[in-house]
């Protein structure tokens, strides 16, 4: 009998070996490389972004220096887009057409997104974890080959709301946000996240636009509707302003104010530090100059990472541990999918990544995927300023 | 034009209908762009070459001839082809509004007021009362024509001679017009408005033409970049484009018809060699370019291959 099971598992791993051996490949895999490819705007109004091109650039660099990803190295294309869709548009192409590149990864950019958008799919090539956080990178039924990374900007509105209902009851909500895409996904999820007492909870709604020069009147127009609560959804310039005008006009609301402008250098030190106590907001990614994780062990390959292979970067810019992070996820994606680097297989890893763990974001949030849900990271932990640095309180948190 | 020019001519021609069937669909695609490029260059160079006034906000009737073809397009279903002569027409009349009241401004003045148009552009276009028109921040995605007739071409090479089509008559159309009455007028203007006025030219009325004719073949380039492109939103054209149109009239060469086709090239394949060379300085290295084309090319690349020619006819 022994001998009997031990010929079937002999011959069923006889017939197995060949098939697992089976190497498939699309344009841009082979036996000895991995052709990865990627804008980011390394000129234009919109630079500072293309420090996380070079973080990732640095990531694989490191990584081809260890022995690559199951013996393959990665080969890291990427150009500059100036943040310009047009110039997108001709380097995708470039990248699939004439690079042959595997598939597209950190693409950086709500619009130059968009404008590749229904290219990718119907070139059906990956258009992998794009550095964007808008909400429609998650819909794998209508764009099976494009998917997010960060928690999108909806689930962030959908914990503020969650947190509120289960902490202030009675709060009244004023919203500030900025009238574009970006602004409108926030509204959406924290109005969903109240779901059928979105009107019992918000009492104002006041937007602004890129181009005006300040937000005071509308902080002044939130305080006159007697909202005790105030949802901060603006890009750094403004959320400076808006801190600072609250305080200012003796208006002392529970302040959430969101993940776009948490840095305490740009947003928070010109706002007052004095005036930003009290702030709540979400992250999921460690800081590298919190004193918190001075000597945290998870963040020393980090930081090992930064001073060998960028060593003039700034450790203070989020940008370096954002695009290492990503990196990670794909290095965990590509060594899931093996000997079978066709785009397909690559896309289905990345969508059956399970609860994956990695030492850069805050503890308890993981990284899942499955077919059906197409955003990565959905959970965040909120943190309190306290006039020095973020502290981190309550759960982790997520939108389900 | 001697023979030699119409051979070359026949000769540059040939090689344009034969290219997108030797390089990849990727390249016919880089090639369609220097195409609008170079009609937006010419359109430019009749107004900043030709007639001497320097606009820094092109690439504001670049956006509204791409903004016309996309929302006609995609709001009111026309078909592409449709959208190309629309778009000249709404930016001829634009650019002769706009330049009724700047021909009270001179030289640099004029530079500011039409930098204040390149700057305002993509803001207006975010505007949120137009949105619903404009589609806002997001831009409206357009899909890409298929060629007609049944003909064996793919969507790339298709609009590749699609835009060679109108560029030519673009460039047929620029070239009778300045070395008639009207270009010589518009050239007299340039060079001593008060002696031109004299002679009877009436400056007002052609300098407006000018600026609407200008921004004519820059809002039809504007249509055609977003058919090729397939999409508009109102980061495609920040003020660096109008900024870019006015470095590939310089580099190409000013006051040249040919002038427009270099630049374009220049402005569609250096940022992408500069980018290649230095990721850290893309900027830099295309600065380098710049200056190395103005230093040993003062005339444009135009004005250098004239000196050649002409040196070697000499000898």
């Amino acid at each position: 009998m022994k001998a009997k099971l031990f010929v079937a598992g002999a011959v069923a791993v006889a017939l197995s070996a060949p098939v697992l051996a089976q190497k498939k490949y699309d344009p841009g895999a082979s036996d000895t490389e991995i052709k990865i490819g990627n804008t980011n705007p390394y000129s234009g109004p919109a630079s500072a972004y293309g420090q996380i091109g070079k973080a990732i650039g640095a990531y694989f660099k490191m990584v081809n220096d260890q022995g690559g990803i199951n013996g393959r190295k990665v080969n890291f294309v990427s150009y500059d887009d100036s943040y310009s869709p047009p110039k997108t548009v001709e380097m995708a192409r470039k990248l699939v057409e004439q690079d042959q590149v595997l598939f597209l990864f950190q693409t950086l950019g709500t619009p130059s997104n968009t404008a590749i958008h229904k290219y990718m799919n119907m070139q059906k090539v990956p258009q992998m974890m794009v550095a964007t956080g808008a909400t429609k990178w998650n819909d794998p039924k209508n764009f099976h080959w494009t998917m997010g990374w960060q928690p999108n900007y909806q689930t962030e509105g959908r914990i503020y709301a969650r947190h509120i209902m289960a902490t202030r009851p009675n709060a009244k909500v004023g919203i500030l946000y900025q009238n574009d895409d970006y602004g409108k996904d926030y509204l959406k999820g924290m109005e969903d996240g109240f779901g059928a007492q979105a009107s019992k909870y918000i009492v104002a709604k006041v937007s602004y636009e890129v181009s005006d020069p300040t937000v005071d009147s509308q902080v002044v127009q939130l305080q006159a509707s007697g909202a005790d609560t105030f949802f901060n959804i603006t890009t750094p310039k403004f959320a400076a302003q808006a801190i600072r005008k609250a305080y200012d006009i003796g208006w002392k609301p529970v302040h959430y104010l969101n993940n776009v402008s948490i840095s305490v250098g740009s947003v928070l030190t010109p706002a007052g530090l004095d005036k930003s106590v009290g702030l709540i907001t979400a992250a999921y990614l460690k800081e590298a100059t919190d004193p918190r994780w001075a000597n945290d062990k998870g963040l020393e390959p980090f930081r090992e990472f930064m001073k060998k292979y960028l060593p003039d970067a700034n450790l203070a810019d989020n940008f370096n541990i954002y695009g290492y992070t990503v990196a990670q996820t794909l290095h965990q994606v590509l060594k899931q999918s093996g000997d079978n680097l066709t785009r397909e297989n690559v896309m289905r890893q990345s969508a059956a990544v399970k609860n994956l763990r990695l030492d850069t974001l805050l503890p308890g949030i993981f990284i899942t995927t499955t077919p059906d849900d197409y955003a990565p990271i959905e959970a965040v932990q909120l943190q309190r300023f306290n006039g020095k640095q973020w502290e981190l309180f309550g759960d982790v948190m997520t939108s389900h | 034009m001697s023979r030699r020019q119409l051979i070359l001519l026949g000769v540059l021609l040939a090689a344009a209908c034969v290219l997108p069937f030797v390089v990849s669909n990727y390249r016919t695609f880089q090639f369609t762009l220097v195409l609008v490029y170079a009609i937006a260059l010419l359109g430019l160079n009749i107004l900043t070459g030709y007639n001497g006034q320097i606009s820094l906000g092109h690439g504001a009737f670049y956006a509204l001839g791409a903004y016309c073809a996309a929302m006609l397009m995609d709001r009111a279903g026309a078909p592409y082809w449709a959208t190309v002569p629309v778009a000249g027409a709404v930016c001829l009349v634009a650019g002769f509004l706009f330049g009724l009241p700047a021909l009270r401004l001179e030289g640099l003045y004029l530079a500011l007021a039409t930098f204040a148009l390149g700057v305002a552009m993509p803001q207006l276009l975010k505007f949120h009362a137009l949105e619903k028109w404009t589609g806002g921040v997001q831009g409206i995605v357009i899909a890409k024509p298929p060629a007609p007739f049944g003909l064996p071409l793919n969507p790339d090479q298709w609009l590749y001679f699609f835009t060679l089509a109108i560029t030519a008559l673009m460039f047929i159309l620029g070239w009778n017009l300045v070395r008639g009455r009207v270009g010589r007028a518009l050239v007299a203007i340039r060079d001593q408005h008060i002696a031109a006025e004299a002679m009877g030219i009436h400056n007002s009325l052609y300098k407006s033409l000018a600026f609407g004719v200008s921004a004519m073949y820059t809002g039809v380039a504007g249509a055609l970049g977003a058919i090729a492109v397939q999409f508009v939103a109102p980061d495609s054209f920040n003020i660096f484009l109008s900024i870019v149109f006015l470095v590939g009239i310089v580099v190409g060469g000013l006051a040249s018809i040919p002038g427009a086709l270099y630049g374009a090239l220049f402005i569609q394949f250096v940022p992408n060699i500069a980018d290649e060379i230095s990721k850290a300085a893309p900027w830099a290295i295309f600065g380098v370019f710049m200056i190395a084309f103005v230093y040993l090319m003062p005339t444009g690349v135009a004005g250098a291959i004239r000196l050649l020619t002409t040196r070697r006819k000499v000898t």
